[in-house]
């Protein structure tokens, strides 16, 4: 079963909810930290990590004593990410390249190849727990500074995943691609969001990428006191399920300031994720019966 | 003319709050959100729409099943995996167009993509420009350029002093977007181990373009040691620090109210602290130079 933890809208609780369910299961269970931008998770879970890969894409490379400046590769290329200037030159822009390929596959001379650039990179590990039959495999991504294409890495800690294990994903924010790799193909999306018009506008954005996708999604609601219930609202008239609300609790943040775990500060939380969780399962289970 | 684009790499950490106090104390300004992907500024900002504008970001594959004799061609040269079954996943396909220019059966369309629309608009703070990409959409980087560009041509034509620009999270190509040739950044950081190593991302993008940065903490009491840090860190970076503020429910019934926490309360030590943070921001040099800007971005 895959989990991914969404939100639209950054700043919501979208890591604290992935950690904390993470480490409240009572099974070996595996979590992707699919921010590539601005990966978190490893601050609260702090996993011991084995093994580093690179993450490259091929761009083009143009050997000119073999073009004969045809231009193909240019008009082929929709991201202009290759420019054939007059018969003498033919530029590449690495940046803008998408890897598609086209340009290699339409070159009449053979004159382009394909070399790697790197992208980020993602980093696995192992986090244990205090009871030694079951832990957490962990794999996050970092964008290169200056790298603008983080689906690419996201798509890379999806395939090295093993799917067959329990995973939870934490999700980057917003509603565009970045979003959709790491929500595409999950069993059930968590939305975490706050009772507030940013948390209720960027939510409803959610569920409707949600809904395109055609996953199974429910509510969580964080700092549930500090707003007021549109949010709630919402969700009995879309009806989308609330399945936790977590109220502001100053020794929440603090712990989360820190980079400590709800669970760990507060142990009594650790029964309100497992809830979560087997809500999650019996939702999937019915929705299984039905079909 | 001078352009603020304010980030934060974390998500939540008041950037749109605070570009909406600045947008209310500031006269002179216009304003940009350059966040297509969760937009929130016109919550508060109550925009009366004046120009809606489609945006169209990029192409998209769609197999004609009378044409395909399922050579199965497309699927073999799709780096996206984007075709099974000669059917096109729309959310995998990224456009290239690779499966159109070579299927042998000419099976293949290849639409420009409508991806969004943006608006310029009549706020009580002044022009805002603003976008909304559509759900599960590509090309946010684009759309965010465009938004620019034209609050930049607004901006000229009208001698607008300002330019205040409300960023995205992150560090990737919205954020890349956002930030090209803008005068100086303000980051809006928050005390915590993730709002530190989250700033230290966007500010090493920035040096990596080369934009002067400039950083505010808020919520600064939540955790001082961790306020303490960030300080440290700004330090060690050569990054001024401009001000703080204090954690303050101001910011939550503010939003609600569909208010700038200045015009809720303009002498809430919230308000104090980010009419404080706005004058040093224009006391900075980066600031106050005389910039000569292209009009390209």
């Amino acid at each position: 079963m895959i989990i991914s933890i969404a939100s639209g809208k950054g700043g919501t609780g979208k890591t604290t909810v992935a950690t904390n369910l993470a480490f409240s299961l009572e099974e070996n269970v595996q979590l992707l930290d699919c921010d590539v931008e601005a990966p978190n998770a490893h601050l609260f879970l702090n996993p011991q990590i084995n093994e580093t890969r690179q993450v490259v894409a091929n761009v083009p490379a143009v050997d000119e004593s073999k073009c004969n400046f045809c231009k193909k590769c240019m008009e082929i290329c929709r991201f202009n990410a290759i420019a054939v200037m007059g018969k003498k030159t033919v530029f590449t822009f690495p940046e803008l390249c998408h890897s598609c390929g086209g340009c290699m596959a339409v070159c009449p001379e053979d004159a382009i190849s394909e070399v790697p650039r790197s992208l980020g990179t993602i980093e696995l590990g192992q986090i244990n727990k205090i009871d030694p039959s079951n832990k957490i495999d962990f794999i996050h991504g970092k964008l290169d500074i200056g790298q603008a294409m983080s689906p690419p890495i996201i798509k890379e800690i999806r395939q090295t995943a093993d799917n067959s294990m329990t995973t939870i994903i934490d999700a980057p924010p917003g509603t565009s691609c970045p979003v959709i790799a790491s929500m595409n193909k999950t069993d059930f999306v968590l939305l975490v969001t706050e009772p507030t018009p940013f948390g209720l506008n960027d939510l409803s954005l959610a569920v409707e990428a949600v809904r395109l996708l055609n996953i199974p999604c429910g509510i969580v609601i964080n700092r549930s006191t500090m707003g007021d219930d549109c949010v709630s609202e919402y969700a009995k008239k879309e009806k989308v399920p609330v399945l936790m609300e977590i109220p502001f609790d100053k020794n929440i943040a603090k712990a989360y300031a820190k980079g400590d775990l709800i669970v760990q500060a507060l142990p009594e939380y650790k029964s309100k994720f497992l809830q979560l969780f087997e809500q999650i399962k019996t939702r999937l289970a019915q929705k299984e019966g039905v079909i | 003319m001078k352009e603020l684009v304010i980030l934060s790499g974390k998500g939540g950490t008041g950037k749109t709050s605070i570009t909406a106090a600045f947008a209310s104390i500031l006269d002179n300004a216009i304003l940009c959100d350059a966040d297509v992907d969760a937009a929130d500024l016109h919550l508060i900002a109550s925009p009366d729409i004046q120009k809606e504008s489609d945006f169209f970001g990029g192409y998209e594959a769609v197999i004609n099943p009378d044409k395909c004799t399922q050579c199965g061609l497309c699927e073999e040269m799709c780096r996206f995996d984007a075709i099974h079954d000669f059917c096109v996943d729309p959310f995998a396909c990224e456009g290239c167009g690779v499966c159109y220019d070579f299927c042998p059966e000419k099976a293949i369309e290849f639409p420009l993509k409508n991806c969004g629309k943006w608006f310029i608009s009549d706020t009580r703070f002044g022009t805002m420009v603003h976008a909304r990409l559509g759900i599960a959409e590509e090309n946010s980087g684009r759309l965010v350029t465009l938004v620019r560009q034209e609050t930049l041509k607004i901006a000229q034509k009208k001698k607008i002093d300002l330019i205040l620009t409300d960023g995205p999270p992150g560090i990737g190509c919205p954020v890349i977007a956002a930030i090209g040739q803008a005068d100086a950044v303000l980051t809006v950081a928050e005390p915590t181990v993730s709002g530190r190593h989250d700033l230290e991302r966007v500010c090493q993008l920035a040096d990596h373009f080369k934009i002067p940065v400039m950083t505010c903490i808020n919520k600064y009491d939540l955790n001082l040691e961790q306020t303490d840090k960030i300080k440290a860190l700004a330090e060690e970076k050569g990054i001024a620090v401009v001000g703080q503020v204090p954690f303050d429910p101001i910011f939550t019934t503010s939003m609600i109210q569909k208010k700038s926490i200045i015009e809720t309360d303009e002498t809430s030590q919230a308000s104090q602290a980010v009419k404080k943070i706005l004058d040093n921001v224009m006391a900075q040099p980066v600031m106050k130079n005389k910039s000569v800007r292209l009009n390209l971005l």
